[in-house]
Parts: C-alpha cells; sequence; structure tokens
C-alpha cells in the first residue's frame, strides 16, 4: 500500500488513457477531440517515465521527449487545418465533414 | 510515505482533471482543466527523478501546446455549448476500458517475463539533465535530428495553413469590404 512500486504507475496510466479514449469517442467537436488525443499522448508518457525510472534505464524518457515533439508538430498542423475548415464551413463539428458519403 | 501520498494525491487530481476536460460542455472550461492536468502529470515526472523530463512538460505543454489551443480557439465560436454524439454510454466506456488494458499489457507482458535488460542504464554520478543529454547525444542523434525536420517541417505547415489571407488588414477596411471579402471566404 505504501510502496508505490512499477504497478500503480502502469494502472494510473491505463485510467488515464481510458479517459482520453471515452473522451475521443463521444466528442464530436473536433477542438474536444485534440484535447483528448493530448490525454491520451500524456497517459502513455507516464507509463514510459515509470518504466524508465523502475529499470534504470533512459530510453522511456528519451521515448516520452519524442512524444513531446510529435504531440507539439500535432497541434500546430492540426490547428491549421482546423482554422482552414472553420474559415470555408463556420463550424468545427465532426458532422460537417461528411462530404465523402455517397 | 511521502512518495506514496505525492502519487495518489497527484493521481486523483489528474485524473478528475482530465475527466472534467472529456466531460464539460464549454470548451474553456476543457482548456483550463487540460491546462491543469499537464502541470499535475510534471509532478509524477519529479517523483520519478525524470526531472529535464518534468520541466519539458511544462514549459511544451503547458507553455506552447497549451497557448497554441488559447490562440487558436480565438477562431472559433466556443461560446455556445459543445454537442455529444448520443452512444450507447456502455459500449463506450467499455471499449475504451478494454482497449487501454491491452494496450498495458502490449507494455507489460515482456517485463513480468522477466527477460528486459536496460540497454543504456543510468550513469551514476550525474544528474538526471546530465544522462539524458549523454544518451540523446549519442545513441538518439538521428531520432532528435529527425524530430528537428519534423518540428520545422510542421512550423511551416501551420503558418502556410493559418496564415491565409493575412495579407488583408481587417481594422483598415470598412463594413462593405469586410462584408464582401467574409462572402467571398464563406462561399
Amino acid at each position: 500500500m505504501m510502496e508505490i512500486g512499477l504497478n500503480h504507475y502502469l494502472v494510473l496510466s491505463t485510467i488515464l488513457f481510458a479517459i482520453g479514449l471515452v473522451g475521443v469517442m463521444r466528442r464530436k467537436n473536433l477542438l474536444l477531440l485534440f484535447f483528448a488525443t493530448e490525454i491520451l499522448l500524456n497517459a502513455v508518457n507516464v507509463a514510459f517515465a515509470a518504466i524508465s525510472h523502475y529499470y534504470g534505464d533512459l530510453t522511456g524518457q528519451m521515448f516520452a521527449f519524442f512524444v513531446i515533439a510529435i504531440a507539439a508538430s500535432e497541434v500546430a498542423v492540426g490547428l491549421g487545418l482546423l482554422i482552414v475548415w472553420y474559415k470555408r464551413h463556420n463550424s468545427i463539428d465532426l458532422d460537417a465533414l461528411t462530404s465523402m458519403k455517397g | 510515505m511521502f512518495e506514496a501520498i505525492a502519487f495518489y494525491l497527484f493521481a486523483f487530481l489528474t485524473i478528475a482533471m482530465f475527466f472534467i476536460t472529456v466531460t464539460t460542455s464549454q470548451a474553456l472550461y476543457a482548456l483550463t482543466a487540460l491546462a491543469a492536468g499537464m502541470i499535475f502529470i510534471s509532478a509524477f515526472f519529479f517523483i520519478l527523478g525524470a526531472d529535464f523530463l518534468g520541466v519539458v512538460q511544462i514549459i511544451v505543454y503547458t507553455g506552447a501546446v497549451m497557448a497554441l489551443y488559447a490562440f487558436g480557439m480565438m477562431f472559433f465560436d466556443t461560446t455556445r455549448d459543445v454537442k455529444e454524439k448520443q452512444g450507447n454510454k456502455f459500449i463506450i466506456v467499455g471499449l475504451s476500458t478494454l482497449a487501454a488494458i491491452l494496450v498495458v499489457v502490449v507494455v507489460a507482458v515482456p517485463m513480468v517475463s522477466q527477460n528486459i535488460v536496460a540497454l543504456y542504464p543510468a550513469i551514476d554520478g550525474v544528474g538526471n539533465t546530465q544522462g539524458v543529454g549523454m544518451v540523446l547525444f549519442t545513441k538518439y542523434l538521428i531520432p532528435f535530428e529527425v524530430a528537428a525536420i519534423m518540428l520545422l517541417v510542421a512550423m511551416v505547415a501551420g503558418i502556410v495553413l493559418a496564415g491565409k489571407k493575412m495579407d488583408l488588414s481587417i481594422t483598415l477596411m470598412n463594413d462593405a469590404e469586410i462584408k464582401e471579402k467574409n462572402k467571398k471566404v464563406l462561399s
């Protein structure tokens, strides 16, 4: 109970990942969908850092750095696309994105 | 003792903040709660001895990503309530939990079988930041450079996508001209 081990962190990571997935599945607004993906990436980062600490290996932290870099570039490109879409259609709901429906 | 107290406190706070992020109907509350959750996540990194990662988390996520979202939200109409998908809640929650447990199993199976060894062990006698620098600039130099190029490409893409029609000044045009421009953009 008082000794925090790797399993504690993995369980926490699972809970955060599940919260993020719930957000991805139930959100309609694209901006809030992006927020949910940020939660997913952060949940994985916690697991990486915990494994890195409990196995004395810095590789986990390296991967967490690259995940942060990917998250930053994803936000830059995603927000740009979102702004273009909003200028054109005046809404960022997922329902407006069904233009390819036959 | 203190580690356990800190872990449970920050675990509760993080879960609460992220729960607010995915459930609230106000985009502004979601943004604020997400920023708070990011700060609390960095507390775990400090507990785990990954000081540099914790600082990077605060600077990049709360400083850069959240600020970018805040600026992006100025383009959108975020005052109205967000509509949600009306699906079966049990299916959504069940599927999410199942998928999350699967991810953890994928990560945890090699560790349970105990055949994992430290590829780049933490070096004794140096701090976390120094050790990270040593590994990052020797073993992970190529991925580091590729990540730098990726960030550059993302920056150019962001400028190109968001900066369209930035040569017009809305403050210097009169109302009729702005209406004409809006009609052209929206059509």
